[in-house]
């Protein structure tokens, strides 16, 4: 059994790495990674501005935004995933690779999750911040700027980073739409193989362990050390926890 | 593309067929598996109150494990891995009787058990610890406490928490499609399929879904407010 697992890693690193990389498009554990990374960074700016619509007064931002994130919260990301997978190419009048169409549906569906992260962290630091600033001369947006939004982003790193772990188990239902990542590497090999399918899905499994683990361990010591710093700030709630409202899948 | 026509998939007794009897096996598989987890989780929950280390150490091994592996990664591991090694007639019995619900249902509740679990963990974690002495002090044995005064508060801490996750668990019930459990999202593809209504089918799937979960997340809401206690902590 175990020699099964070493047999299988040592034929197959490759294609569990990078796929079929010089030959085929790029997959395996780095699609992964470049996919959730990617996803998080371009869902980072639009799910600030998702929290201000929120935030804001205006009946105009106000409804579409709070309709956007109950959809992403009430419909699966498959069904999400499918209607990228029909959408995009009826707009843009081209097909696009399932790549793309995975990316779209992350920085959507991360974006609405992450905008309820940020307007917590915004929330939670409670509005005497925001009079300060405007009472020293700072506008509604510079005082966001310079005062509400530094404070707030610090704050809610951890919330981001696990977020970011969200992002990485995600990308898992690429597979459906036959995105090469490291779920459809895992099933070519076991499609190749043919009778060692426990041994395949049981190394994809402790890949996914070790690195999600690893970042949760870490933005568990973040979530820590901030916590203590914050211990020596008065008027902040130290139960800030919007983490039981970010996506798991 | 056509012309928008909702009533070609709602009047098809065919397609309608295929959408209910999808929408059916969701709530199956969805209700299956929330009560395995919530079991579960109070089980785990119990086993991690025991002293000794041994049981601590294993609950959070099965808590992390859960919650670091993608649910569909343990999907196709219960599906694809662990159906291999049964024994070959439980293997045929499961094939003729709907295994694909069977294994979504145990991989869907043993990884939410984790979820809920560490819910109500943290629930009780957070009723002062005066509580457990005042009701010792009473004369409540230790079941006595943690069912008449430490449980009550604490599943009421961790409803907000819990109702998320049903939530959740209710979205991810869609994943059973990938093993090719026959349920909305799989009947979604079919119906699409064979109609090429692609944009009406999705249309009625992402409301049945989208009231579904409202629905949970506002009964959740009002469950909330008919338990809460006004001026409790």
């Amino acid at each position: 059994m175990l020699w099964d697992l070493i047999d299988i890693i040592r034929d197959n690193w490759l294609l569990l790495l990078i796929g079929q990389y010089p030959n085929g498009p790029l997959g395996g554990f780095a699609a992964t990674l470049i996919l959730s990374t990617l996803s998080i960074a371009l869902a980072f700016p639009i799910s600030i501005l998702i929290a201000f619509a929120r935030l804001s007064k205006n009946p105009l931002l106000l409804w579409p935004s709070t309709i956007l994130v109950y959809v992403a919260r009430g419909v699966p990301l498959l069904m999400l995933i499918l209607w990228v997978y029909f959408m995009v190419p009826l707009l843009i009048g081209a097909n696009v690779p399932g790549f793309v169409t995975m990316l779209v549906t992350l920085v959507i569906y991360e974006g609405a999750f992450l905008s309820e992260v940020v307007r917590g962290g915004i929330v939670a630091l409670g509005r005497g911040q925001m009079e300060t600033a405007r009472a020293l001369g700072h506008s509604y947006f510079g005082a966001m700027l310079y005062v509400i939004l530094p404070q707030a982003l610090y704050n809610v790193m951890p919330s981001i980073l696990s977020q970011f772990v969200s992002a990485i188990k995600e990308t898992t239902l690429g597979y459906v739409i036959n995105v090469p990542e490291l779920t459809f590497a895992a099933n070519q090999i076991s499609n190749q193989l043919l009778t060692k399918p426990f041994q395949v899905f049981f190394i994809l499994a402790i890949i996914y362990f070790l690195v999600c683990w690893t970042l949760t361990r870490l933005a568990l010591t973040l979530e820590r050390r901030i916590a203590r710093k914050r211990a020596g700030m008065p008027g902040i709630p130290l139960s800030l926890n919007p983490q039981s409202q970010t996506a798991e899948l | 593309m056509q012309d928008f026509d909702l009533t070609a998939i709602l009047l098809n007794p065919e397609f309608r067929g295929m959408l209910v009897g999808g929408l059916w096996m969701t709530f199956v598989v969805a209700i299956g598996s929330w009560c395995l987890a919530m079991s579960l989780a109070i089980l785990l929950l119990v086993v991690r109150l025991l002293p000794g280390r041994v049981t601590e150490w294993v609950v959070s091994a099965y808590v992390a494990y859960h919650r670091n592996v993608p649910t569909l990664v343990q999907l196709m591991l219960w599906y694809f891995g662990i159906s291999s090694l049964l024994p070959d007639d439980l293997q045929i019995f499961l094939t003729d009787n709907n295994g694909e619900a069977v294994f979504a249902i145990i991989a869907l509740g043993l990884c939410q058990a984790a979820y809920f679990s560490e819910d109500l963990r943290s629930g009780l974690r957070a009723v002062a610890t005066g509580q457990m002495e005042a009701a010792r002090a009473l004369g409540h044995g230790f079941v006595g406490t943690m069912r008449y005064v430490l449980m009550p508060q604490a599943v009421r801490n961790a409803l907000p928490a819990l109702i998320n996750h049903s939530v959740s668990l209710f979205k991810n019930s869609s994943l059973a499609m990938a093993i090719g459990v026959a349920e909305l999202t799989h009947a979604v593809k079919e119906v699409e399929n064979q109609s090429f209504q692609t944009f009406e089918t999705y249309l009625i799937a992402t409301i049945a879904y989208l009231v579904c979960s409202l629905a949970i997340m506002a009964a959740g809401a009002a469950l909330n407010r008919r338990v809460s206690i006004s001026g409790a902590r």
